[in-house]
């Protein structure tokens, strides 16, 4: 088979994060080639640089064995790099063969568009990937499925030979996944090279030729998908060697339990989920991305309410239909998105400290005790060590650890001792997070009930007293604290399909 | 020693910058003041001056209400046919039913409260548009105030002292050489009331923190409808004053009005630096704004513009004032 993409030293820095550290990678006409990872193992960036998203520091690109520069989308689309991302990026209101051609639309003179060229051309594309499709229906009310075929219609009309695929079955149904497949072998059968991004270990038995393991930024490994067993890709994606030191789990069988969630479901995101934590425990919830660990959090706190199942806080039954309930029963959420969802970013330290607890330092006139705010304000300052020139400083002009202590003095204030970690450390840097880390044990040793959610194992197993693992929105297992990563990863990835065969 | 000396300095910046979004319009108000005087000896007259005071009052306490409205991010249009709909109102309990004077004027106010909390319900509650809901609102009450009165307007001949509400004056009552009008007083006052509330009160510092990041409040816990309620309901009762001001100035609720006041409001509060995509703002600038409105519209016509370019020139003035206010913005990132 002929090389059709390799990659060599690639390398690429971006502020505080060494994202790709010298990997390479290869593809072959006509083969599948799978790219697995852990979240944050640098797949889909490596994937931006193909398609010229982004730039790399080091390293080169040879497609047809000649060396190529991919300083824009449009230059990989003009040497046959065709990209299909997880969130599909098509315009509702169009029609089919108005989105493929969009930005390319045949003209007739005087500016008037061609519709009769544009509709047939798409018929053409649809007919060689041997699917039924309407040019002229709008995608608005299609399912995914439909709109993913789209989607590689319009890679394909770049004459793509170079097909990147990121998590393409994410939101299919199996039926979906099978024609998705069935179109898949027959690009690859004309000679496509397809890049297939997937957590899904059953997907790359069914449809990789080779499979490229990264991990943390650089390259662990090229194996021939039909020879190696799953475990074996699972060690290569896990395989680091823990540094950090494992959690203490202290010993807590006496303490009362503080929240107790039972059979809570909604729709497709949670079902059937019961758990519970205790007074001065660290709960940690792992899971691959879209396992449903932060709709779970969310329903837990009011934010999405679940539609079935009970919550007990305190050993009392409390009905959460909004976050107002959930504040008020003690349990207190920090967003993975504190931007958007945890802070006021224009306004000061002192008022995003206070926000959850405003009126109870106000009069009966609704007048804010100033003077009081501040001191308190001055205290979680010197407490939570935030770095901040003053309780007045604007949160957005603090740095993402300092942020995030904000947000924790916001929960502290309000009394809430059953508290929701939700990605803690994403986008903070390594020093800060070991603050965080300290911080969070200080608040289990005190007294609170944590919920740590994190997508990077090593969090999870340094901060855990037990580990809760999650797949497509089910509980699939509550492990010990100290369990191994193969463990969990095999939790995380047991599927429903797979657990009934 | 250290963190002490970083939080002078962040204090101070702080103030700065708030101080900067003022000057800049205070000192086009000066410009134009100034320029006005040197083209026309007639413009800096003590009686011209208050006449542009007077002619701010209802513009201004109308401007001053959607301000809040304007910093949690949504917009009010319903503001003028509001105020028209509140004076009926007040005319019919004044003159239909001949009650006492406060009756009327807290009727008025209360019909004001009311219209607006079913604005503030729309947008809350029903998750309707801001845009959209207050522009429903606009046409129903424009229909409303013209169904009550049946077209026509009421007078007050009947209701002693009425006109002072706005005409006469306290002020001048304790020094007679600077008869401010009452009318201008109540906007003061509104002005100061509603500059405390925003600077002092929980409802205040809500009403930022939803234009700042509305699901960051409401996921502390806050109930952000019945707070977003509150705040149209205030706006709307003051709504309701600037209903009183302008119909004790034409001594008759004019059904017809009200069209295109909220925009010369909105209009106001933007000069004034207030960011319509909410968060921030300040009363100070809005007053500032709804004098830079009054003083260009009497400059022009003491120096004999047409009404026609009045209004381009104010036109041009929105333009500018909020350009200006990006490029400092700009800048100061």
């Amino acid at each position: 088979m002929t090389e059709l993409v390799r990659m060599e030293g690639i390398d690429k820095r971006f502020p505080g994060v060494h994202a790709l550290k010298a990997v390479s990678f290869d593809l072959r006409a006509g083969e599948v080639h799978a790219l697995m990872g852990e979240n944050g193992a640098g797949k889909s960036t490596l994937m931006k640089i193909l398609s010229g998203v982004y730039q790399a520091d080091e390293g080169r690109v040879l497609i047809d064995g000649n060396e190529v520069t991919l300083p824009t989308p449009r230059a990989a689309q003009d040497l046959g790099i065709g990209i299909i991302h997880q969130e599909l990026a098509l315009m509702r209101d169009l029609t089919v063969a108005q989105n493929i051609w969009i930005g390319r639309e045949p003209r007739l003179s005087f500016g008037r568009l061609d519709e009769g060229k544009l509709n047939a051309d798409a018929a053409a594309i649809f007919q060689a990937m041997h699917i039924r499709m309407d040019p002229r229906a709008p995608v608005g009310g299609m399912t995914i499925a439909r709109q993913q075929m789209v989607e590689i219609a319009k890679a394909l009309s770049y004459r793509s030979r170079v097909l990147i695929m990121d998590e393409p079955t994410a939101a299919l149904n199996d039926a979906e996944i099978a024609e998705l497949f069935a179109i898949i072998q027959k690009l690859r059968a004309e000679g496509v090279g397809i890049i297939y991004i997937s957590h899904k270990m059953d997907e790359i038995k069914r449809i990789a030729d080779r499979v490229t393991v990264m991990r943390d930024g650089a390259y662990v490994g090229t194996v021939e998908a039909a020879e190696t067993p799953i475990s074996r890709i699972i060690s290569m994606m896990v395989g680091r060697e823990l540094t950090e030191e494992a959690a203490e789990i202290p010993d807590l069988s006496a303490a009362p339990l503080a929240l107790e969630v039972s059979h809570l479901s909604r729709g497709h995101e949670l079902k059937d989920i019961s758990f519970s934590l205790k007074k001065g425990e660290i709960l940690g919830f792992a899971g691959l991305m879209g396992a449903g660990r932060t709709e779970l959090a969310r329903a837990i706190f009011g934010a999405e309410p679940a539609t079935q199942g009970e919550v007990r806080v305190h050993g009392k039954p409390v009905r959460i239909g909004a976050p107002s309930d959930a504040v008020r029963a003690g349990i207190g959420y920090l967003s993975e998105d504190r931007k958007h969802f945890g802070l006021a970013l224009g306004m000061d330290v002192r008022a995003n400290i206070a926000m959850a607890s405003l009126p109870r330092y106000a009069d009966r006139l609704g007048r804010i005790n100033e003077a009081e705010l501040g001191r308190i304000a001055r205290r979680y300052i010197e407490s939570l060590t935030i770095r901040t020139p003053g309780d007045r400083q604007e949160v957005r002009l603090l740095s993402g650890g300092n942020q995030q202590k904000v947000v924790i003095a916001k929960w502290l204030l309000r009394d809430c001792d059953i508290l929701i970690f939700d990605e803690p450390t994403r986008g903070i840097d390594v020093g800060a997070k070991a603050e965080i880390y300290r911080l969070l044990k200080e608040l289990a040793a005190s007294g609170k009930a944590i919920i740590v959610i994190s997508s990077e194992l090593p969090e999870v197993l340094r901060l855990s007293h037990r580990i809760a693992v999650m797949c497509e929105g089910r509980l699939t297992g509550i492990l010990p604290g100290g369990a191994s990563q193969e463990q969990i990863m095999e939790l995380a990835t047991r599927r429903e399909g797979l657990a009934a065969e | 020693m250290m963190v002490e000396e970083g939080l002078k300095m962040s204090e101070k910046q702080v103030r700065r910058g708030a101080a900067q979004q003022k000057l800049l319009a205070f000192a086009s108000l000066i410009v134009l003041v100034v320029g006005f005087s040197l083209a026309s000896p007639r413009f800096f007259q003590i009686d011209n001056i208050m006449s542009i005071l007077q002619a701010t009052s209802v513009n201004g306490v109308l401007a001053v209400g959607v301000t809040m409205i304007i910093i949690t991010g949504g917009i009010d249009l319903s503001i003028g046919t509001l105020m028209t709909f509140c004076a009926v109102m007040t005319g019919v309990v004044l003159t239909w039913l001949g009650m006492p004077l406060v009756v009327g004027v807290v009727a008025g106010m209360a019909t004001g409260a009311l219209c607006g909390l079913i604005s503030g319900t729309l947008v809350a509650k029903a998750k309707i548009p801001p845009f959209i809901a207050t522009l429903g609102m606009m046409l129903v009450l424009k229909g409303m105030s013209l169904i009550v009165t049946g077209t026509k307007p009421i007078y007050f001949n009947d209701t002693e002292g009425y006109t002072e509400i706005s005409q006469g004056s306290l002020v001048g009552m304790v020094i007679p050489q600077f008869p401010l009008p009452n009318g201008v007083l109540i906007l003061f006052i509104v002005a100061a009331f509603i500059a405390w509330v925003l600077g002092r009160t929980v409802l205040g510092r809500y009403t930022f923190a939803l234009g700042s990041n509305e699901e960051a409040v409401r996921l502390s816990g806050v109930n952000t409808d019945r707070w977003k309620m509150a705040i149209y309901a205030l706006a709307g009762t003051i709504c309701g004053i600037a209903g009183i001001l302008i119909s004790s100035r034409l001594n008759s609720a004019q059904p017809a009005l009200g069209l295109g006041y909220e925009l010369e409001a909105i209009a106001a509060v933007v000069i004034g630096g207030t960011s319509l995509s909410g968060g921030r703002g300040t009363v100070t600038g809005t007053l500032i704004g709804a004098l830079i409105m009054s003083v260009l519209t009497n400059g022009l016509r003491v120096l004999s513009v047409a009404p026609e370019w009045q209004t381009v020139v104010t036109g041009v003035i929105i333009i500018v004032a909020v350009y200006a206010d990006q490029l400092r913005r700009r800048s100061a990132n």
